[in-house]
């Protein structure tokens, strides 16, 4: 990569990791160029820019590249300084915004991927197990606006790309997210009335119809 | 000498390369606390109450107020204790951003791979040993691009990234030999094999860091217990 002046973001539509870069970038205002990616067949600027997991997203800054969904998040945070602060100013404010969004990045999208792949018991125990994550994250969230608080913030960048995924997760597991875990659900609404939210998640249905594709790709049915 | 009224502790174990971290934070920022020393074969009830998530250590309780995740810790040191000691994070956010990642990385690849080098199937341990080896590379290659010619992933001085390896590294000698074989070559990796030298001889480390003949004793303990009992 020659040092262009400029932001780009090498991602997949559909990502959720991808997800978090774009909501942080459009919180900041920032002007980036996206390039999308075919991941069965990967480009060579994202095999340059990625060589040790090649995997999008990769947020690529005056030419250097920065990999991993979180650390692109507070990349964009502390590089962008001026506008919508994603991280509280407090050191423990800080500490525990980092551990949720670590506990999101640990978690849910392994387990999301275990409520479709998985059927029977082994589909029973992901079901279970997201819904001890949901009803966590519920306690954590409690009353606040946002994980945030007031502002949207860290964990809110973090866990709002997998609201998307919701619907599949429900209809794959049979259970209802709004049933075990309201106030995330409300959150959900209420993030979805941010602009950079509703511009980057895609439809819950057109997710699951990814997830379709996914399941018939996968042999699972 | 503790500030008045701040109240550290730190729930940790002195065998544990992850407890290792914030204690060389702690240190390199000079600041005192408590030493809880946890069992390895029974939780606390201070660690499950203030760890409820993963209940793991090490956990800092700064004036009763609990920190997991032990890099989590280990920037909440740096930027709690601001007028101490050296910053332990650059303060270029490009910098901050390969630090992280690196330490993502080595977090993600070297305890599990550890693990099976010490682990109870043989068979498996060439090609952990193969991709262990070829992780060093990697980080081999990231000194080289991001230290500037200094000694520590941090420069000058020690910082997050040095802490973090420093922790899976403090477990490379006692791997060796348990399993029987060699993983940090100098003529392969000379300069992570420097830097080693360096960072297990940094003052803020070197009586952290437990011996080797202790890991291996501890390695050997742990795996013994969990062997099947003899009929």
């Amino acid at each position: 990569m020659a040092s262009e002046k400029g932001v780009m973001l090498l991602d997949f539509w559909v990502s959720p990791f991808g997800q978090r870069a774009r909501i942080a970038l459009a919180e900041k205002g920032v002007q980036y160029e996206y390039k999308e990616e075919n991941l069965t067949e990967k480009s060579e600027l994202l095999l340059k820019a990625n060589p040790v997991h090649k995997k999008i997203p990769v947020l690529i800054h005056d030419g250097k590249p920065v990999c991993e969904s979180l650390i692109i998040v507070e990349y964009i945070n502390e590089v962008w300084s001026d506008k919508a602060p994603l991280m509280p100013s407090d050191p423990y404010q800080k500490a525990q915004a980092r551990f949720w969004a670590d506990f999101v990045d640990k978690k849910v999208y392994d387990c999301g991927s275990r409520l479709w792949k998985l059927k029977g018991e082994e589909q029973q125990a992901a079901k279970k197990e997201m819904i001890e994550i949901l009803q966590l994250l519920e306690a954590q969230l409690g009353d606040k606006k946002y994980f945030g608080g007031d502002s949207f913030g860290f964990v809110d960048v973090a866990f709002v790309p997998f609201t998307s995924w919701f619907y599949s997760y429900e209809t794959c597991a049979n259970f209802s997210v709004e049933g075990v875990a309201p106030k995330i659900a409300q959150w959900a609404k209420r993030c979805m009335e941010r602009e950079s939210v509703a511009k980057t998640l895609y439809d819950p249905k057109k997710v699951y119809e990814f997830v379709c594709f996914l399941k018939k790709k996968f042999g699972v049915e | 000498m503790a500030d008045l009224g701040e109240e550290v502790k730190l729930i940790g174990s002195s065998n544990s390369l992850f407890s290792s971290r914030p204690r060389v934070a702690l240190k390199l920022k000079g600041v005192d606390y408590d030493f809880l020393q946890e069992k390895w074969w029974q939780k606390s009830d201070l660690l499950l109450e203030s760890n409820p998530v993963y209940k793991k250590i090490p956990v800092l309780i700064h004036n009763n107020k609990p920190v997991c995740e032990s890099m989590i810790i280990v920037e909440y040191i740096d930027e709690t204790w601001t007028s101490k000691g050296p910053s332990i994070l650059p303060s270029d956010p490009y910098d901050r951003a390969m630090a992280r990642f690196w330490t993502a990385y080595s977090d993600d690849k070297f305890p599990s791979l550890l693990r099976v080098l010490t682990g109870p199937v043989p068979g498996e341990i060439p090609e952990a040993r193969e991709q262990f080896v070829a992780s060093l590379q990697l980080l081999e290659a990231a000194l080289e691009k991001c230290n500037k010619g200094k000694i520590f992933f941090g420069g000058d001085d020690i910082g997050y990234l040095d802490i973090a390896l420093g922790s899976h590294f403090g477990w490379i000698e006692a791997t060796e030999k348990l399993a029987g074989i060699r993983l940090l070559e100098k003529e392969k990796v000379p300069r992570l094999a420097e830097w080693c030298e360096h960072y297990f001889g940094h003052p803020a480390v070197k009586d952290i860091m437990p011996m080797t003949e202790e890991l291996v004793a501890f390695a050997t303990e742990v795996k013994s217990s969990f062997s099947a009992p003899a009929k």
